[in-house]
């Protein structure tokens, strides 16, 4: 076989498997627009004979058949409880890199080991005892239960990136703008934390990911609209007799375009944060 | 006490910077594990509140251990990762392989690869059970469509079956992690040895099994690591797919865990159960963790 038929055989079976990659997603999509009607005739429909933006309106509650689901409340809850979580893991994420990039003391390597395991506990067996703890002390049902908890898990990876970034930094351009006047604050806002913002940017959005996807422990420690996320109100449609397919789909769709959005902004800084992070010690 | 003091005396900077993501990890993780170890040793029920101070020693761990379920949800659990982490690693070092290959359109090629990475855990699991769905899934109205199966086929109903189609979501899910940083390997590899081992005569193979695989080693272990850290999010796919079902024949230990905790209400005996999906987490991180020092001190005498 030549070089080139064997570079095009390469190209065809990589796009096959992209397209298997895909296509789950894209009938998810495709669904979100058809009727429940049409998704359950058999023998199955192949075109879509009318897309609608029906299964849109009815999660909002704006059609005809307005949706007992108020997927307008968990998206808003979802975005407060991602976004403070991000925010609140970010600040405390950067400042304990900076202390693992920039300073030496005993008992590091121990400390960063055991910030690394803390994350590696299973949602389900963490919301055990929180269940528990947090409907004792009334944080069950409540955005700031949630806020808590999804700062601690998203810290260790938060710690790990921003570390990573900070050593990059050379450690001489603090120490030259201290000589030149600047109180060692006024050195890291000025002088590192802008060569390190990328960085620290992927490692918002990575935790904000975390935040927006993560199930196990929303699931069991929220109840009602004043604090049920998107991905525990997906389950919703399924708690009755028949499930709602289509209406589904749409939901499906609302929750992966954020992400979708921010997973290609930050898709650069996210890889070479993960391997720089690890291979270079 | 005084050596306390001073440890905190000279190192008082960092210590201070790194207080609050010690105090929050304290508070949210470290604090509810020693309570739930100590839950694990009570006949804790969460519908009588006085059974907490009920203390029974062993026997949690002595009926889980006795119990066959915990134990087929246990091996079950174990089957999945060994076979859920082996495929995701082998083909996202084949898919890494091809994308490097090419060179035209391999940005876009690169880009859908990170597609998966984007869903949720639980999106991916609903769509799943939508796609295999016995009587409206796409996989069976395809298979009907071709005339390869006249009957819809159970695949969230059959014991191995709806082990593959967890097993299938979990992978299409995790792959792409395996591709993305192994590519990035492939990016930043020397060139030079692989010319100079083809001007010695050196096979592909060879040159792939001497000098490509060796170097994509620590790569491999960071992302076996970094899917070890949270093995456990195959409890939402689960949870969506089967819910464990039917009759327990997709129960995972996670999936487990949450029944015994929240629907039969037996939180002392399941937190010792969670005491072995713990262990069993930090098991698998702690072993490619010491494979990815191994491989990077390796890398670090090239």
């Amino acid at each position: 076989m030549s070089r080139a038929m064997k570079d095009r055989l390469i190209w065809a079976v990589t796009f096959l498997v992209m397209l298997i990659i895909c296509l789950p997603g894209l009938w998810v999509v495709l669904s979100a627009f058809r009727t429940n009607g049409e998704i359950l005739t058999k023998p199955a429909v192949w075109i879509p004979q009318n897309l609608t933006l029906d299964n849109f309106r009815a999660i909002f509650g704006l059609g005809e058949n307005v949706l007992a689901i108020p997927v307008g409340s968990y998206f808003l809850n979802s975005l407060v409880i991602s976004v403070t979580s991000t925010v609140l893991a970010v600040v405390i994420g950067m400042s304990g890199g900076y202390a693992f990039a920039r300073h030496r003391f005993p008992g590091k390597s121990g400390a960063f080991l055991w910030l690394m395991l803390s994350r590696t506990v299973p949602g389900i067996a963490l919301s055990l005892p929180l269940f528990i703890l947090w409907s004792w002390i009334g944080l069950i049902d409540t955005k700031l239960g949630v806020i808590v908890v999804y700062t601690a898990i998203n810290v260790p990876f938060t710690v790990w990136l921003t570390e990573g970034f900070f050593r990059q930094v050379p450690r001489d351009l603090s120490e030259a703008a201290q000589i030149d006047g600047c109180t060692p604050w006024q050195a890291f806002w000025k002088v590192e934390f802008p060569l390190a913002r990328s960085g620290i940017a992927s490692a918002g959005i990575f935790a904000f990911l975390t935040s927006w996807n993560e199930y196990a422990l929303a699931s069991q420690l929220t109840r009602s609209t004043d604090s049920k996320t998107l991905p525990v109100g997906l389950m919703d449609f399924t708690a009755q007799f028949t499930i709602d397919w289509a209406g589904m789909c749409a939901m499906a769709v609302i929750i992966i375009i954020p992400a979708l959005i921010l997973t290609f902004l930050v898709q650069k800084h996210l890889i070479a944060g993960l391997t720089f992070g690890g291979v270079k010690g | 006490m005084t050596r306390f003091r001073r440890y905190a005396r000279d190192h008082a900077v960092p210590l201070a910077l790194l207080s609050p993501a010690v105090l929050v990890i304290l508070l949210v993780v470290l604090l509810p594990l020693l309570f739930s170890f100590y839950t694990s040793f009570s006949n804790y029920r969460l519908i009588r509140p006085d059974s907490l101070w009920d203390w029974v020693g062993f026997r949690n761990y002595a009926r889980v251990l006795g119990d066959g379920d915990f134990w087929s949800a246990f091996g079950r659990t174990v089957l999945f990762l060994t076979v859920a982490l082996n495929l995701e690693m082998l083909l996202g070092l084949g898919l890494a392989l091809m994308v490097n290959r090419i060179t035209w359109g391999q940005r876009t090629m690169r880009t859908i690869m990170m597609f998966p990475m984007m869903f949720s855990p639980i999106l991916v699991g609903f769509q799943f059970k939508y796609l295999f769905n016995d009587t409206i899934g796409l996989v069976n109205n395809a298979l009907q469509s071709l005339g390869l199966a006249s009957e819809p086929i159970p695949f969230l109903v059959d014991r191995w079956l709806a082990f593959a189609a967890i097993s299938f979501a979990e992978i299409w899910m995790s792959t792409s992690i395996f591709a993305i940083l192994i590519l990035a390997g492939l990016f930043a590899m020397p060139k030079d040895p692989i010319e100079a081992a083809r001007v010695d005569g050196c096979s592909n193979w060879q040159v792939f099994r001497h000098i490509t695989l060796p170097f994509l080693m620590p790569f491999i272990y960071i992302a076996m690591t970094i899917r070890s850290l949270d093995v456990a999010r195959a409890y939402d796919i689960v949870d969506v797919m089967t819910g464990g079902g039917p009759a327990g024949r997709t129960e995972l230990l996670w999936t487990l865990i949450a029944r015994t905790a929240y629907d039969d209400a037996r939180m002392g005996r399941a937190n010792a159960m969670a005491y072995f999906s713990i262990l069993l987490s930090i098991f698998f991180t702690w072993f490619f963790f010491r494979k990815l020092m191994a491989a990077r001190r390796h890398l670090g005498a090239f």
